[in-house]
């Protein structure tokens, strides 16, 4: 039977050593999220919800239990190894936009591309950044953009290797409400466009309800996980 | 169910580093030229003195016929005996003799009176080069007639000029030319003992070559066939050695003075390498800070799929070209500083220089700026590898760090490992270079400890009481991301070579200033001959000046030890394997080297005291033993023990000892001193001549009773202390020169890196400052701040700078110089002030574009 589950959480712990004593963050995750689909994963502060996305995204490892990207067991890879996992399958949105400060919007777009290797990639990008509305500001650099443009090169770039799965960790959370309607929109566009799995954390209660599933979890536990009622509007307001 | 196994196979696609390092670096220019500009002065100053060394090589090379000035050159401390005369008439092409030996001379016009170095010269001698003289035919000429060449610095110093007379002996002669330059000498060696040139046939009449006096004879020749000095070098070496002959010809001098040089060659490119460390110090902190604020980034890209060695490579390439362009600086730099060289070492050299570039230097030096830059970085570039791509979730995520990281050990080896190798490569001596380094190694550790103490200190001491500025002023110097150990490192080295070197001067005058205090003699006369002796020292007494000591000198030399001669120890050295047993129990052959001048005594001095057997004043019976004794350290060093014996050869007349005992002789005292002393008794009938001292309350006295001794006595010669203070000081100003020329380096290093630090601290500090604005502290509070916490900085790396230097120079009085150690506490106060004024001023200045900018401007820059 052919697995249509582009990531599969089994039994995932996460425990860190601080001041010589241990601390669970993570304790007997289990979920799987299908190919295509929208994930939101809720909860407080301190919930562990930004622990569970880092392991989810290969960039951190469970203490115990298995994480699978792609039917990819991440748990006997190396450093290295999982940097190639991320570069062919994953894409990042971060709630402080993380662009490269030395590099122009075009470059930051790029850098993805160019880690694959692939041709083109000035086109690629460039297109990338007209749908997000930015062709024209191309070669500033990250200083000389606003936050909203730094967050729509930072989509551009996310979308810009076609990932199978992409990671957003409040993404409109460094935003003003109108920007972060805009950004929001043009997340759930390039996803439906693409067709990549998009999982969300936040703490935005309308921004999850906007995907297909709300995983809420609570001291790093899993307290539900449900499908949401209302659908997402997909259609773009721009 | 089945996994996908992952492979991944991609190789590291180093185009795409490059592109991404070159990316980076462009909005960074201005910071990393910044790091590397604390190279830049250490790699000039290197640079400088390989390219002056290869110069100096290459000119001493091109050079050497002047140099030495004769094909063959033969030397000896006595005239040859009759069969080695005969010997000589029959070697060379052209011959010239020369005797030259210390005497007073009299300046007739000034009526005063020198003591100077006698060079009587008959031939043609120099055959290359010339006697430099002005005018320029007094130099070929002079030996015509009673004529004289006199030093120039002399004839300044005592108003005399061409046509004037000075009396040397007891023959006037006519200044004929004012000497610019003698061959074989240095600017240096000249204002030690200034040259006067007189005719050798004349030297006779000026009464000045009798028994007891120290005459060096020379032997000039020219061969018109330079095939020719190899072989007459190996027929004539054992006789010469027999007769006490030292051989010398243009490949020696080359070699010899080349061996000099590169003394002074390693001195100087160790004080460079010492800036070039300062330096590395600078760039290894400044890439530490850089990669920090790096972190965020390298995150991000290790989350895009950046693999952990090419977010390595990336920071790597960056390194290695700064190191490149660093070195090219640096290069370029020292090329140019080169030519000032010459200038500051002109009185220490012994040729003309031609600066030409050197391309080997510059080799040396773009290496060294890449190894370096590398080398000193890789322990910051070696933590990009443990950044987590969580990094980019959480800022404050930390990796839990391994206990021990092998990598980062291993480079810190490897740094250890180059500043031996360096040190070895200039001095050539391991141990040398093991001290060098171990010096370093402590001097660092201790400015940490000292710092980290200090800075304890402070944490603990600061009363909650204090002012808020004041506060905030001393909790920077500890807060974290501080500067302090790292500008204490560079402060603090740079103040202990400045202070060191000003306290050895220190030390160095005042023990000759002792030396010469109210009790100490301050005038020697020598040369005194067996008859004049009485009649000298009355003529002292008649000046009021009293008779301190007068004691006989005899010239000897060793026949043998325990019966084993030169030559003996010679043939079993030749035969022995290297390794051979009895090495130690041997008299060193340096025993039978030359000649000695002892004396003898029925008591010991206030100077010496029995360190080992019994002293023996008087040797009255005809068939007793005579029982010798000789200083400690001269007998260590040639091998010899109490009850040895040994047969000396006191000019002619073999006369055997047993070595009675041993003396410890203080030399710092201003007296005579001897290695061998003979008891009463046994020498009182040899060739002998006598040396007194006196004490000259003042110049005038000095001079007055100078003229009435060699009016009345021209053979005999005297050495006016003060004078010799004065030579001294002069030769440690200009020795003084070269250290501070070199220590420049160090010093402007030190100030770059201290205006790096501040700078690339800049954005450390921006967010507080920013803060406290928004919070609505004034600029003058911020800038109080700012001030107070450099004051202390100032002040933590100037102490510890002292203190290591008051360290360092009290074992230099100490253990080295014998000497007390009390350092004037003025110019400490000013060098300490000044070094604090500076960092003050360094840090409030670098740091004012934070402070007059307003707060959303730099917010908006964040």
């Amino acid at each position: 039977m052919q697995n249509t589950h582009i990531l599969d959480i089994q039994n995932v712990s996460k425990t860190y050593i601080s001041a010589g004593k241990s601390l669970r963050v993570l304790q007997n995750i289990n979920f799987s999220v299908e190919n295509g689909s929208s994930v939101a994963i809720t909860g407080p502060s301190g919930s562990g919800k930004t622990t569970l996305l880092g392991l989810c995204a290969g960039l951190d490892k469970a203490t115990d239990g298995h994480v699978l990207i792609n039917n990819i067991d991440l748990k006997d890879l190396n450093e290295d190894e999982l940097a190639a996992v991320r570069n062919q399958n994953i894409g990042f949105i971060f709630q402080n936009f993380q662009l490269m400060p030395t590099l122009t919007a075009l470059e930051n777009v790029m850098v993805p591309l160019e880690l694959r290797g692939e041709k083109n990639i000035k086109s690629i990008a460039l297109d990338l950044l007209d749908k997000v509305g930015l062709a024209d500001r191309s070669h500033h650099y990250p200083i000389q953009l606003s936050g909203g443009e730094q967050q729509r090169v930072s989509l551009a770039r996310a979308f810009s290797t076609k990932p199978a799965i992409l990671f957003a960790d409040e993404p409109t959370g460094n935003l003003d409400g109108e920007t972060s309607i805009k950004i929001e929109q043009l997340l759930f566009d390039l996803n439906k466009q693409a067709g990549t799995t998009l999982v969300i954390v936040t703490h935005d209660l309308e921004l999850a309800a906007k995907t297909n599933r709300i995983i809420k979890i609570k001291n790093g536990e899993i307290i539900s996980d449900e499908p949401t009622l209302i659908k997402p509007n997909l259609s773009s307001k721009d | 169910m089945a996994h996908n196994k992952f492979s991944d196979k991609k190789g590291i696609d180093f185009s795409w580093v490059l592109k991404m390092a070159w990316r980076d670096s462009r909005k960074n220019k201005s910071r990393l030229l910044l790091f590397i500009s604390s190279i830049v002065l250490g790699i000039a100053a290197l640079v400088a003195v390989y390219s002056f060394r290869d110069n100096l090589e290459r000119d001493i090379d091109q050079q050497a016929k002047a140099l030495a000035g004769a094909d063959l050159i033969l030397e000896s401390r006595k005239p040859a005996e009759k069969e080695f005369a005969a010997l000589i008439d029959t070697l060379g092409d052209q011959r010239s003799a020369e005797r030259s030996f210390a005497s007073m001379v009299y300046f007739i016009k000034s009526e005063n009176s020198r003591l100077v170095q006698v060079r009587a010269l008959q031939g043609a001698f120099p055959f290359y080069g010339e006697i430099e003289t002005k005018p320029a035919i007094a130099g070929r000429s002079f030996q015509e007639g009673k004529r004289a060449l006199v030093d120039q610095t002399l004839m300044l110093q005592y108003g005399a000029s061409i046509g004037d007379s000075i009396t040397v002996g007891a023959l006037n002669f006519e200044i004929s030319g004012a000497l610019e330059k003698a061959p074989r000498q240095t600017g240096i060696s000249s204002s030690i003992a200034p040259v006067v040139y007189i005719p050798l046939q004349y030297l006779e009449e000026t009464g000045l070559t009798q028994i007891g006096s120290r005459i060096q004879y020379k032997y000039y020749f020219k061969f018109n066939e330079a095939k020719a000095v190899d072989q007459i070098v190996k027929r004539i070496e054992v006789p010469a050695e027999k007769e006490g002959f030292d051989i010398e010809t243009i490949s020696s001098t080359k070699e010899s003075t080349g061996r000099s040089f590169k003394d002074l060659s390693r001195f100087l490119a160790l004080a460079g390498f010492i800036a070039l460390l300062l330096g590395c110090i600078g760039v290894g902190s400044a890439i530490h800070v850089y990669i920090k604020e790096k972190m965020s980034a390298i995150a991000t890209l290790r989350c895009l799929g950046v693999r952990a060695k090419e977010a390595f490579l990336i920071f790597l390439v960056q390194v290695f070209f700064l190191g490149l362009f660093g070195g090219v600086l640096g290069t370029a730099l020292g090329t140019g500083i080169q030519f000032l060289l010459p200038t500051v070492l002109k009185d220490f050299l012994p040729v003309q220089i031609s600066m030409q570039v050197s391309w080997a230097a510059i080799v040396q030096g773009i290496s060294l700026g890449v190894i370096i830059s590398i080398l000193f970085a890789l322990p910051s570039l070696l933590s990009v590898r443990k950044i987590s791509p969580l990094n980019a979730l959480r800022a404050s995520y930390e990796v839990p760090e391994e206990k021990i990281d092998f990598q980062k050990w291993l480079v810190y080896f490897l740094i250890l490992l180059f500043v031996l190798g360096f040190t070895y490569l200039q001095m050539n001596s391991w141990l040398q270079a093991l001290a060098f380094t171990g010096s370093i190694l402590i001097a660092f550790l201790l400015l940490y400890i000292i710092s980290k103490v200090l800075m304890w200190v402070l944490k603990k001491s600061i009363p909650q009481s204090l002012a808020y500025v004041w506060r905030q002023g001393f909790a920077n110097l500890y807060r974290p991301n501080n500067q302090t150990l790292m500008l204490t490192i560079s402060i603090g080295l740079a103040t202990t070579f400045i202070c060191t070197l000003f306290f050895v001067q220190g030390i160095l005058i005042k023990s000759v200033t002792l030396a010469s205090g109210n009790d100490q003699p301050n005038m020697v006369l020598f040369d005194i001959q067996p008859d004049q002796k009485d009649s000298v020292a009355q003529l002292t007494r008649n000046y009021d000046l009293p008779v301190i000591s007068q004691v006989p000198i005899i010239t000897v030399r060793i026949e043998s030890i325990n019966g084993k001669t030169a030559s003996d120890l010679a043939k079993a050295d030749s035969s022995s394997s290297p390794k051979k047993g009895n090495e130690e129990e041997e008299p060193s052959q340096r025993a039978f080297r030359g000649e000695l001048r002892v004396t003898f005594q029925d008591t010991l001095t206030q100077a010496e005291k029995i360190s080992a057997g019994e002293w023996v004043g008087k040797s009255n019976k005809p068939n007793q033993p005579i029982y010798v004794s000789l200083e400690q350290n001269y007998a260590k060093r040639i091998k010899v023990e109490v009850g040895d014996k040994i047969l000396f050869n006191v000019q002619g007349v073999m006369m055997p000892t047993v070595v009675g005992s041993l003396r410890e002789v203080n030399w710092n005292r201003m007296q005579t001193n001897f290695r061998i002393v003979f008891p009463t008794g046994v020498l009182e009938d040899a060739p002998q001549f006598h040396v007194l001292m006196t004490h000259t309350p003042d110049n005038e006295a000095s001079a007055n009773y100078q003229t009435a001794v060699i009016k009345t006595f021209p053979n005999v010669s005297m050495i006016d202390l003060k004078l010799i203070l004065k030579v001294l000081d002069e030769l440690l100003s200009k020795i003084g020169f070269v250290i501070k020329f070199m220590t420049t380096f160090s010093m402007a290093t030190g100030w770059i890196v201290l205006i790096a630090s501040v700078l690339i601290s800049k954005n450390q500090r921006l967010q507080e400052s920013i803060l406290l604005r928004t919070l609505g502290a004034s600029r003058k509070q911020i800038l109080t701040i700012t001030a107070i916490e450099y004051l202390f900085l100032g002040l933590i790396a100037a102490t510890t700078g002292l203190i290591l230097a008051l360290f360092g120079s009290w074992a230099l009085a100490v253990f080295t110089f014998s000497s007390s150690f009390s350092p004037s506490i003025v110019p400490i106060i000013v060098i300490f002030l000044v070094i604090i004024a500076l960092v003050v001023l360094t840090g409030v200045l670098s740091s004012r574009k934070v402070l007059y900018r307003p707060p959303l401007e730099v917010l908006r820059n964040q």
